[in-house]
């Protein structure tokens, strides 16, 4: 049979040479190599107080986008709760009533807008089926609670802020493909 | 026997038993130090600087373990056991001499507690001893794999103490004394029985290894074949207590190896630059920590270096490698100190 690599060895079952019997040579040599890792550098990261960096892309906690004026994206047509694998989106749409138009960008809103993260497998599908934008997977780790109730995220928390220091920055997921993928003329509405 | 000398006495005791109980204190953090750097890891470090508090966080932990006596044991031998472990491992340590003598407001005090001339066989004979707390601890929890962790120690302990002995015949053929001060001041300057008994020395660190239950012949409490081995039914400070008694164990047998064959207090050239004999007296007691805590270390570095014997390598290496090999030492030996003797038959 042809092998694969070059580094298969024949295992030969001979008898240990006297030097190999002694067994004290290897017990040293292998002490110095023990003792060789003693003064390496240690590859530990000391977590609480250092972290270390996420990918760009990273899936967590979803966020739910203002645009520039600062009126909510979302116009609750539900594609992302039919895109989500897991169902763990559900919503009720609303209609924007005279004067509204500083809070929501169209006419159509979410009310009530959950994502149950117990269910939620962070496949980011829900950001592929959006066509408004409004929802991003951001870098930020869903925190834990004490009963499952928490776990699901109403408006209140998904919706980022409206003052310039509380958006959320998503641009790490806008990498160089997706950004040509949005600029085709069917996502024009949303510029 | 005056007041004053019994007080003397009694601190250096206190002193001796404060000191082993700090060092099998502070040995539990450095073992995980030690097995931490030689991994690429760092080891605990979140208990005060450098987690230098880990060893009380974990006597405290032990205090507050819950407390398991099984119902099917026998009550009172569970109870005596670990304590009979730790006694026998403390009692070791009254015949090692720390130091010379310390001179003060003209009286002559000695760092040995108690200098018998049998000193090496009460060592021997306390040593022997402390297989009882094991043996008692694993057939009193009466529970299979204690039981035989228990056979497995006691077995290994007594073949291991033939060749130790054999190998401390051949050291008291040369230095001629049972009295472990003497042995201890005869090795001045160089004269390290080492250099003497390089053989005798290998046998008898072997030994150490296998009589302390250390890897790699930690059988006893080979956790993959035993659960915990001996002290598998064991919780709480009982369990503490036999952990305890191991590192109490591998400081007074680095302290002995350190005393029989490197010298124990003594250091070459040391005496041309100290000429006080306190400081001299002092200075030895550096010395000889400074080999035990080496040969502590060194005790670590083979635990984390060398995989565990099989049990049969074991008895094998025991009965059939180190027996023969320090009674072919005894025969040199003799022969060696012979020499004349031996020559003069020929050349007559």
């Amino acid at each position: 049979m042809q092998p694969l690599t070059n580094r298969s060895k024949v295992v030969v079952k001979k008898e240990m040479s006297l030097y190999e019997r002694i067994y004290l040579p290897a017990v040293i040599s292998g002490m110095m190599i023990t003792f060789s890792h003693f003064f390496r550098k240690k590859p530990t990261i000391q977590y609480p107080e250092q972290t270390r960096a996420f990918s760009g892309v990273y899936r967590g906690q979803h966020v739910l986008k203002r645009d520039d004026n600062g009126a909510e994206r979302c116009t609750a047509c539900g594609l992302c709760a039919v895109a989500c694998p897991a169902e763990a989106i559900t919503m009720t749409a609303a209609e924007r009533k005279p004067g509204e138009e500083k809070l929501y960008r169209e006419e159509k809103y979410a009310a009530v807008y959950e994502i149950n993260m117990l269910r939620c497998i962070f496949c980011g599908d829900c950001e592929d089926a959006c066509p408004k934008e409004a929802i991003f997977l951001t870098d930020r780790k869903v925190n834990s609670e004490v009963n499952r109730k928490s776990f699901i995220y109403g408006k209140n928390v998904l919706v980022e802020g409206i003052e310039k220091e509380k958006r959320v920055d998503v641009s790490l997921r806008q990498t160089a493909a997706v950004l040509a993928f949005k600029k085709h003329k069917e996502f024009d509405h949303n510029s | 026997m005056t007041l004053g000398y019994v007080i003397y006495k009694l601190i250096l005791v206190v002193v001796v038993f404060a000191v082993t109980l700090l060092i099998a204190m502070y040995s539990t953090y450095a073992e995980r130090k030690v097995a931490g750097f030689l991994q690429d890891r760092l080891g605990p470090n979140r208990a005060g600087w450098f987690g230098i508090l880990q060893p009380v966080a974990d006597a405290v932990k032990l205090f507050m373990k819950e407390e398991m006596i099984p119902s099917v044991s026998n009550r009172t031998l569970f109870i005596l056991a670990p304590g009979l472990s730790l006694l026998t491992a403390c009692m070791t340590g009254v015949v090692i001499p720390w130091g010379t003598s310390l001179t003060l407001f003209g009286t002559s005090y000695s760092l040995q507690v108690t200098d018998v001339n049998i000193g090496i066989l009460y060592l021997f004979g306390v040593v022997s001893i402390g297989v009882y707390g094991i043996m008692i601890g694993g057939w009193a929890s009466n529970n299979k794999y204690s039981l035989l962790g228990a056979l497995r120690a006691s077995s290994q302990m007594i073949s291991y103490e033939v060749a130790m002995g054999l190998s401390i015949i051949a050291l008291i053929m040369t230095t001629g004394t049972l009295s472990v001060g003497q042995i201890a001041a005869q090795q001045h300057g160089w004269h390290w029985n080492i250099l003497v008994q390089p053989l005798g020395c290998l046998i008898f660190i072997i030994c150490a290894f296998a009589e302390t239950n250390r890897a790699p012949f930690d059988l006893p409490e080979c956790e993959q074949e035993l659960v915990g081995g001996y002290h598998t039914e064991y919780s709480s400070m009982k369990m503490g207590f036999y952990l305890f008694a191991e590192y109490i164990n591998m400081f007074i047998s680095s302290a002995v190896i350190s005393t029989f064959y490197f010298g124990g207090y003594n250091m070459p050239f040391v005496g041309r630059f100290i000429h006080d004999p306190n400081l001299l007296a002092v200075c030895g007691v550096v010395f000889l920590f400074a080999k035990i805590f080496f040969g502590i270390f060194f005790f670590m570095w083979v635990r984390w270096t060398i995989p565990r014997f099989r049990y049969d390598q074991l008895m094998n290496l025991g009965w059939k490698t180190l027996i023969p090999l320090s009674i072919l030492n005894l025969v040199l030996t003799g022969a060696w100190m012979m020499r004349h003797e031996i020559l003069s038959v020929f050349i007559k």
